[in-house]
């Protein structure tokens, strides 16, 4: 079969199962297909060879119970894996070689997927645009020279381009419905509490969430279902019925109450994406779902919150990077200027940007006008949530405010790229589960995404919903393999 | 100096100043597994050997609260008559330093697991009760090895990560005496609870001491200096006379004291300055999002405190009422958990007041010249009261005791066998001890003479040749009698 790597996992699934494919052969044709697309960038580390072994033997004995049974996969290299280099995009971390497996890899290797690589991202989850890996740029399939969207960058590009049939990457701010949206394909982010953050490179504890992204949102139901697991290594794990979501996927949401919030009509707000959004509401309409417009009056607050939160929390995760245990050392005179440049050369210009606004705002003296305020503005954004849950069931939104844009268009602009963030930021903030799915094209041919946000524990109303929407969209990726020479 | 019974005070120039102690208790807690991770907590082990990839901070790892040590912290708050808050939170204490891997100390630094309490202490001049500002659980640092390479510095994590107690007073203590008694109180109370071994030596219980003056009679603070991890009582007694001398000297010559970070120089018996009050850390603690904030159930303290034992100030009063013990000897009794239990295992099958006075005095002696613990003790309870018992009816005098007790301290060894294999049993047979009597005057027909002549002070001398003829073991009682009688 020449199109294996077109296949969706489903369908993946189905001929392995069938024996109309060997494990060994999927493996092959999606090692292939990545070798050939080298120029997208989205490898930091390839696993091929051992990859091939364990699909061969993954063959010799096949476990056709599995949910995943000799399914290649590349994920985003956030998450430690046992035996193979995890970076974290960053240089610091640029010999790390865990001798441990993240719950949510562990989980998927447990229903018989095999790793075939580890995957850029913006260095520690760090950006919107994958433009801050120390492994350089991701080209995003769509386009030359186009961002794939950060930070689970290279995870969204090499999902598009076909280099792996599904992945997985974490989303603290947007982080994986922002690319997902910016490369026409699907990417939840469930509840705080759903995948456990063990062994996943941390960058704001109380926002990280590691979540499934997919050509569709049955595949994406399915890999959640896989990831999704109570865990007592991880004290935030939450234990709660999980649903086997895609068994238990519909497309009937006949009375379903979707909220439209009217603060995500922001200023300046391309034309196109305001046309998305109506776009949508009319598919939920037509799909029975009954329209109502809320309001989430603390949504403007949510940036500027998300922008002190998550520096504060991130500069105390990452002074563990210190070059004393593990990692990249520099040489130095004594032990402070030994961290001084250890951490001035192993951290990229946005991590050291975003550990000194975290240090400002947790110092004495600052402390209660920000990061304590922040928290209280927090709180009233998971509040406006609460509120309008009483009434609805979901809230459909624009998953950005833009189509992707050109590498280097907005790297000297921080703010700028934060902006990126202002429809998923709030999502983080509330702990809510949300996903993104393709809706349609921009003027230049881009995708552009919708956002579904669910109650908390409700990813299988949301996925419900999405599944729905998608079958009323019906839409086709543009992509036409200009990086295949 | 002057010291009157009462008070401990400083005097210069005709002024006299007090001393405002207050104390940081870092008790390690009793537990064989880390405040957030599964790895073990021995004492001594290799270096590096006990370290998980959570003590170790490795990428992706997270904190999972032991839930014994939180038990443990409860049950010293129980322990310390102090309030336990049912919420509390565990918080980031961010610095770096090469043993602290993390980058961050977990500490809890607004709301503690424990609140307000007190100790009462027995001081020579009556009780006097020391105020418990508070109690949080936090994890120790590592080890950093400064002289095994001129060069480098090793680490050994070991430590990383060991549940400790931080035990804050209020600024209650007054001299390096109530010090004493306030630390030995502590490591008593925490003993009876199994919650710290107490053990000074291999660095389970350390204070940081904060040091103030003031002219008598002030209610005003003066301004303090906090020393640093002092590891011996004697120390934080040296360390506070010196730091006070100090602080009088500077107020005296005019000049303002400084409020720093000191460490005490044990070698010199000096204390030095670490850093001041503007070179102070900021350490930016916030809640750890790793953890969520604890909360434990009325019923779960109501359970501990079902499994909180007599404790020292209880099982002293009980002793002094229903064995009749004075307050010195119920003090001495209740100091210890080992020591009380054994007198009490002593006292089931034998007299109180010759058990007290035997413990109190003989083998505490005995010990003390050997180094040995109460626990360690030659002599089983069992076996001392055997011997209580031999003097109590008679078979042996408390002369005879003392060597039967020697013998004990040997091996334990039962003294009824000791007694009947050396033949020690006491001679209360009138008749022998009239033959015996009869022989010693006759062999003294001058000395008798002269007592009955009127010098009555040969009487002792008489007794003394007895006993020293029937080889310690005549009845002295019987002796006396009969002598009389003979003579």
């Amino acid at each position: 079969m020449s199109d294996i790597t077109k296949q969706s996992l489903s369908e993946l699934v189905k001929n392995i199962k069938n024996k109309k494919l060997s494990s060994k052969e999927v493996t092959k044709a999606f090692i292939d297909r990545s070798e050939k697309s080298k120029e997208l960038n989205t490898y930091i580390t390839e696993n091929y060879s051992i990859a091939l072994d364990s699909a061969k033997k993954f063959d010799e004995k096949p476990n056709l119970d599995l949910k995943l049974p000799g399914i290649p996969m590349a994920v985003k290299d956030l998450f430690c894996t046992k035996n193979v280099r995890t970076t974290a995009g960053s240089k610091i971390l640029n010999n790390f070689i865990p001798t441990y497996e993240s719950t949510v890899t562990q989980n998927i290797w447990n229903e018989g997927a095999i790793l075939i690589g580890k995957l850029n991202c913006d260095e520690f989850a760090m950006g919107s645009s994958n433009e801050t890996s120390f492994f350089g740029n991701v080209q995003n399939p769509i386009d030359k020279n186009l961002v794939p969207g950060g930070s689970s960058g290279g995870s969204a590009s090499a999902l598009a381009a076909q280099l792996t049939p599904i992945t997985i990457g974490t989303d603290t701010g947007g982080s994986i419905r922002q690319p997902a949206s910016f490369t026409g394909t699907v990417g939840l982010k469930p509840t705080y509490g759903s995948c456990s953050r063990y062994g996943i490179v941390a960058f704001a504890s109380s926002l990280d969430q590691a979540g499934p992204m997919a050509q569709n949102v049955k595949d994406c139901a399915l890999l959640q279902e896989v990831i999704s697991s109570y865990d007592d290594k991880d004290s935030t794990s939450i234990d709660f019925k999980r649903n086997e979501y895609s068994k238990e996927l519909t497309n009937n949401i006949k009375g379903k109450k979707i909220g439209i919030p009217k603060e995500y009509r922001v200023e300046g707000m391309p034309k196109e994406i305001e046309e998305l959004w109506k776009k949508g509401i009319e598919y939920a309409k037509d799909c029975g779902a009954e329209i109502i417009d809320i309001s989430l009056p603390h949504t403007s607050y949510a940036l500027p919150t998300y922008y002190i939160v998550a520096p504060a929390e991130a500069s105390s995760n990452l002074a563990r990077y210190d070059g004393v245990k593990y990692g990249f050392r520099a040489k130095g005179e004594n032990l402070i200027d030994m961290y001084e440049k250890t951490r001035s050369e192993g951290f990229g210009n946005e991590v050291q940007r975003r550990i000194m606004i975290g240090t400002y705002v947790l110092s004495s003296g600052y402390y209660d006008a920000y990061y304590l305020k922040a928290q209280k503005v927090r709180k009233l954004i998971k509040n406006d949530f609460d509120e309008v849950y009483k009434k609805i069931d979901a809230i459909l939104t624009p998953s950005t405010p833009s189509s992707a844009f050109k590498i280097g268009e907005k790297k000297d602009d921080p703010v700028s790229m934060y902006l990126n963030d202002i429809f998923t930021v709030p999502v983080n903030l509330a702990g809510l589960p949300g996903i993104s799915i393709p809706a349609g094209h921009d003027s230049k041919g881009y995708p552009l995404g919708l956002q579904i946000i669910g109650k908390a524990f409700d990813e299988q109303n949301i996925l419900n919903i999405a599944y729905a929407i998608e079958q009323k969209i019906n839409f086709k990726n543009k992509i036409t393999d200009w990086w295949i020479k | 100096m002057s010291k009157n019974n009462s008070e401990y005070l400083i005097s210069r120039n005709n002024k006299q100043y007090e001393v405002v102690i207050g104390l940081e208790v870092h008790a390690q807690v009793l537990s064989e597994s880390k405040l957030f991770s599964t790895s073990a907590t021995k004492f001594g082990a290799e270096p590096n050997t006990q370290v998980s990839l959570v003590d170790a901070a490795f990428p992706g790892m997270l904190p999972v609260i032991n839930e014994f040590c939180i038990k443990q912290a409860i049950k010293t708050g129980i322990g310390l008559n102090a309030k336990i808050n049912k919420r509390s939170i565990f918080d980031r204490k961010n610095y770096f330093y090469a043993d602290l891997p993390q980058g961050y100390q977990i500490s809890q630094f607004k709301d503690p697991i424990v609140g307000e309490g007190k100790v009462v202490l027995d001081m020579p001049n009556g009780q006097k009760e020391i105020g418990i500002e508070r109690l949080h659980l936090e994890q120790d640092a590592g080890k950093s090895i400064h002289d095994l390479d001129p060069k480098n510095t090793f680490v050994d994590l070991n430590r990383s990560g060991v549940a400790l107690m931080e035990i804050v007073s209020k600024p209650d203590l007054r001299s390096p005496d109530e010090v004493n008694a306030y630390i030995k109180k502590l490591r008593s109370i925490m003993r009876y609870l199994g919650t710290c071994d107490g053990n000074m030596q291999e660095g389970s219980l350390r204070a940081d001491v904060n040091v103030s003056v003031r002219k008598k009679g002030s209610k005003d603070f003066g301004t303090r200096c906090e020393i640093k991890n002092v590891n011996s009582i004697k120390f934080m007694q040296m360390a506070i006379e010196y730091e006070a001398n100090r602080q009088v000297d500077l107020i005296e010559d005019g000049q303002v004291i400084d409020q720093e970070t000191r460490l005490f120089d044990t070698k010199k018996n000096e204390t030095r300055s670490m850093r001041s009050k503007e070179d102070a850390h900021d350490y930016r603690y916030f809640p750890d999002p790793d953890l969520l904030p604890l909360e434990v159930s009325d019923d779960f303290i109501e359970n501990l405190k079902s499994e909180i034992p007599e404790l020292p100030d209880e099982k002293k009063k009980r002793f002094i009422e229903k064995f009749k013990l004075s307050p010195y000897e119920a003090n001495i009794l209740v100091s210890d958990i080992e020591t009380s239990n054994y007198f009490e295992n002593v006292i089931k099958k034998s007299d109180v007041k010759l058990a007290t006075n035997w413990i109190i005095g003989e083998l505490f002696a005995a010990l003390n010249e050997k180094n040995l613990e109460i626990t360690e003790s030659p002599i089983s309870a069992g076996n001392l009261s055997k011997l209580i018992n031999l003097i109590k009816d008679g078979t042996i005098s408390g002369k005879i005791a003392k060597t039967v007790f020697e013998q004990m301290m040997e091996g334990d060894k039962d003294p009824q066998k000791i007694v009947e294999e050396k033949g020690l049993k006491q001679e209360s047979d009138p008749k022998a001890l009239e033959a015996l009597i009869d022989k010693v005057i006759d062999d003294n027909r001058d000395k008798a003479t002269e007592y009955k002549s009127g010098k009555l002070k040969l009487f002792g001398f008489f007794v003394g040749q007895v006993m020293k003829v029937s080889g310690g073991k005549a009845n002295p009682q019987l002796v006396n009698e009969i002598l009389k009688k003979k003579l």
